[in-house]
């Protein structure tokens, strides 16, 4: 393991991707998907609303898209920090 | 060829493939029994999850609960499908990092307690016999359907099966069986849909079908279906119509839940290393999404399906254009045998009810609007359509667009598919528990290499034989239990492995306490409104929206659960002693990727 310093850097640039993630996740599932509904019913697509294009669709997406930008993001961490494998 | 024929080449050809993987991938060690030696790829492994992952439940029930509900069941499809992102972020790398075989082996070394680790095994028993329960009846059940035998010959044949490639294969055998199970539940899944999605919108995406429009009438699909189910007496498909908190705290429910099922867990041992590990939740999530993205078109499309069957002139969204369906065209009619086979498993009835030859599909409980000038005007004595159950609207899907007798064939295989991969992946997780957290790590610490291998196979045996016992006569709280595994599963093992990561405060008291509150809580709520151990007219309050504590249902208490868990863990820890220096830089090193290779020897 790399000295204290960097792991603590390491540790500290990891969460706060995790923050970011679990933000948009929550936005397009909770927000977008329930939540949020009523504001984005002015946008119409197909014969109903974004809201729910969101909660059937829209948030499996987003969450494929997030997990693997995730994982680039924390090869490149792993990379700079030189714990990477 | 007849129908009974096409099913078994199918189902029999599907299985020899099953059999011959795992005679291939016999594994020799522990490392390859519990983790497939950890050689599995990214994607492979990705697919393997998928398999194991979704489950009867998935392939059969989903898109059925959806039909019916419309926009207020998307819970499900969040639910189900956001797990894997807390996977993702939150465990399975650290998991892998960490470099053992089982969840509660995790518990015990992180809170340096025998006693953490055997109640983690206790909750990984809980969870996964009350999921394997499930797994077997459906399995019994498909089976007696699509091949004429019995329930309980059904179910023998099931158990053989999955005793064959499990036992022999281990996790190995069982990861390149299940990458095969995929493959075929996927396609099983996605030929009906496309047809039917062609069909009705000329769309060869059922993804994008289900925003697309009607060939006939020319109206918006989901419009239409609105406008249908409107006409009927029923809730609009796409409406908002449950409580907003309850939606939100049940979607967070199962979301937790699936990021702490030790049997989905278990699958992230195998990958080669921690960056895998990341990336391989991404792949599942992508081979769930398969499906996942199709069960809303095949539940709206086969809910339409339904109502223009019932009612022709609803093809159009023009639902009282026509007359009902007659009595006559069910009895005869070639397009409408699907009903007549349905009737013959109860799943489907109707019934003439005012004598007038039509058979009138509405909602009777409602008492004004449309349906009921309806029912006024036609003198009807109630909804004709008496009996339709959810679990048809897949299996039956194929029948009702007229499809060719192999598709029907292949979706056989694919339930089956869905049923027994589900099955071994459980029964893996269970016998890793029983062989390696009990006999290894608390009776006989001692036993060889080769005598764990053989009492995880025997516990693996022992527990197909108690499943399929269980199967055979399944406890009155079979069905209910599915909940009770998501809340225990999310209140006691997510929480305990994400404060075990990123938490270096937390101590051994803590985590124990946490469990048994989270755990103890989540049953106390389930048992309030169902029953003490389900047993019925045991239940305190009555199972109703009015009695729920802020509006929360049983099923969705399993994110409260998981909070008292946390907070209990945090207040316990900070009142007694840090722990130990060796347990501070275990955690420290599971927390960087690099190493994970070497970490394998236990």
């Amino acid at each position: 393991m790399s000295d204290k310093q960097s792991s603590n850097a390491y540790w500290q640039a990891n969460l706060r991707i995790i923050w970011i993630c679990l933000a948009i996740w929550a936005l397009v599932s909770y927000g977008f998907g329930i939540i949020l509904r009523p504001l984005l019913s002015g946008i119409k697509i197909g014969g109903t609303d974004l809201g729910f294009w969101f909660a059937q669709q829209g948030s499996i997406l987003v969450f494929i898209v997030l997990i693997f930008f995730y994982a680039a993001r924390m090869n490149k961490l792993d990379r700079e920090h030189g714990v990477d494998e | 060829m007849d129908q009974f024929t096409l099913n078994l080449i199918f189902i029999g050809l599907s299985f020899a493939v099953y059999i011959g993987i795992a005679i291939w991938a016999r594994a020799g060690s522990t490392a390859e029994f519990y983790a497939a030696n950890r050689g599995v790829s990214p994607v492979m492994n990705g697919m393997a999850t998928a398999a194991d992952w979704m489950s009867a439940a998935s392939f059969i029930s989903m898109a059925g609960l959806i039909a019916f509900t419309g926009y207020d069941n998307s819970t499900y499809l969040m639910g189900w499908t956001g797990g894997y992102v807390l996977l993702a972020l939150l465990l399975a790398p650290y998991l892998r990092k960490f470099g053992k075989f089982t969840v509660p082996e995790f518990i015990g070394d992180r809170f340096y307690s025998k006693t953490a680790r055997i109640i983690g095994v206790i909750c990984l028993l809980i969870i996964s016999i009350t999921y394997v329960i499930g797994q077997m009846t459906g399995v019994g059940v498909t089976f007696s359907r699509y091949l004429e035998v019995s329930n309980s010959t059904g179910l023998w044949i099931g158990a053989a099966m999955v005793f064959m490639y499990s036992v022999l294969g281990g996790m190995k055998g069982i990861t390149y069986t299940q990458v095969a199970q995929y493959v075929v539940l996927i396609i099983a899944y996605t030929i009906p849909a496309i047809f039917i999605a062609l069909q009705l919108t000329g769309h060869v995406l059922p993804q994008t079908g289900l925003f697309g429009t009607l060939n006939e009438g020319g109206g918006k699909f989901l419009a239409t279906l609105d406008q249908v189910v409107v006409d009927l007496g029923f809730k609009t498909y796409t409406g908002h119509h449950k409580s907003t908190l309850d939606m939100v705290l049940f979607t967070l429910a199962l979301m937790i839940g699936t990021a702490g099922l030790p049997h989905v867990i278990i699958r992230f041992f195998t990958v080669p290393k921690v960056s895998d590990a990341r990336k391989s939740a991404g792949w599942a999530l992508v081979f769930i999404a398969l499906l996942y993205t199709v069960a809303p078109a095949v539940g709206s499309m086969s809910r339409f399906n339904l109502t223009s069957t019932m009612w022709p002139g609803a093809e159009t969204g023009d639902t009282y254009s026509q007359p009902a369906v007659t009595l006559d065209s069910i009895e005869n009619d070639d397009d409408k045998q699907w009903m007549r086979n349905w009737q013959v498993t109860g799943l489907l009835n109707w019934e003439d009810k005012n004598g007038d030859g039509l058979i009138q599909y509405y909602n009777d409980a409602v008492t004004e609007g449309p349906s009921a000038e309806m029912a006024a005007e036609q003198g009807l004595q109630g909804n004709e359509l008496t009996t339709v159950n959810n679990d048809i609207m897949v299996l039956a899907n194929p029948e009702i667009a007229n499809l060719p007798g192999w598709v029907i064939a292949i979706v056989a295989a694919g339930g089956l598919a869905a049923a027994l991969s589900t099955a071994a992946g459980l029964l893996l997780a269970i016998s890793g528990a029983v062989s390696h957290d009990l006999i290894k790590g608390a009776i006989n610490p001692g036993i060889s290499e080769k005598g764990e291998l053989m009492a995880a196979r025997i516990s693996m045996a022992a527990s197909i034989l108690v499943a399929t016992i269980l199967g055979l006569n399944p406890p009155g709280f079979a069905a209910q239990t599915v909940a009770l595994a998501f809340g225990l599963a999310a209140s006691s093992i997510f929480p305990v492995l994400m404060m075990g990561i990123f938490s270096k405060r937390i101590n051994k008291e803590g985590a124990i306490a946490g469990m048994l509150a989270g755990i103890l809580s989540t049953l106390l709520y389930i048992f309030t409104y169902k029953g003490w151990f389900f047993i019925s007219g045991t239940n305190m309050l009555e199972d109703v929206a009015a009695n729920w504590v802020f509006g929360i249902s049983p099923a969705s208490f399993g994110v409260i659960g998981a909070l008292i868990n946390f907070i209990v863990a945090y207040v316990v820890s900070n009142a007694t002693e840090e722990p130990p220096v060796e347990v501070v830089e275990l955690v420290e090193s599971i927390r960087v990727p690099r190493g994970s290779g070497g970490a394998v020897a236990h």
